[in-house]
């Protein structure tokens, strides 16, 4: 691995990790639930796309394993509390 | 198994790599900075897709080149975000509507005035 794609890296880690301290400022000041839930929603999409430019760091596949699994259950949660603002309860 | 990528491939990779961490920050200052929650709802879109886009590629790039074989499997995530993104973001749309209906808030009426409010127990 090159100095050039080492430096990216961390250039880009730093750069996804300030996004995702953003989306917990909105996190603890959301006015409403909703923005709660938004801000959830981009901090998991944020944490999979870590695992992505961790697995190309380490040049492992087990990372993007890791990727899907956060991209699934981060769906599930999100639509879960989604449905949960909408209705009040979840199990009909 | 283990040599070095050709130098014009890393750069690549850099390039997309640090074009989706910039995507991804300017979603986030937009998430933070909107002050209406259905314009914050558009921000984390770019994060979800272009952003998203660019990782996988590079991934997908990096991988091909480093394997010396055709390495697809990072865009699967593209096509499972392209499927969950737009639900969640319905999902959470009508929540928020709902909710602004029932504290009486300013947020869009009904179509027709005929309409049945939406289901809420």
């Amino acid at each position: 691995m090159s100095a050039l794609l080492a430096a990216a890296i961390v250039v880009t880690l730093g750069l996804y990790s300030l996004a995702m301290m953003l989306a917990v400022v909105r996190l603890l000041r959301g006015p409403q639930a909703q923005d709660r839930v938004l801000a959830l929603d981009f901090l998991y999409i944020n944490g999979m796309l870590i695992m992505l430019v961790l697995g190309i760091r380490f040049s492992s596949g087990m990372y993007f394993v890791v990727a899907l699994l956060i991209a699934l259950f981060g769906f599930v949660g999100s639509a879960a509390l989604a449905k949960f603002l909408l209705r009040g309860e979840l199990i009909e | 198994m283990n040599f070095a990528l050709p130098s014009w491939i890393e750069g690549i990779v850099a390039l997309l790599l640090v074009a989706g961490g910039l995507l991804a920050l300017t979603g986030a200052i937009g998430l933070l900075r909107y002050g209406d929650f259905f314009r914050r709802m558009h921000p984390p879109a770019l994060a979800t897709t272009l952003s998203a886009l660019c990782v996988t590629l590079a991934s997908s790039i990096h991988f091909s080149v480093l394997e010396q074989q055709l390495a697809l499997h990072p865009l699967l995530i593209n096509a499972l975000l392209a499927i969950t993104a737009p639900v969640t973001t319905v999902l959470l749309a009508r929540a928020a509507l709902a909710r602004g209906r029932d504290m009486s808030a300013d947020v869009p009426p009904p179509l027709a005035a005929n309409e049945p409010p939406p289901q809420r127990r």
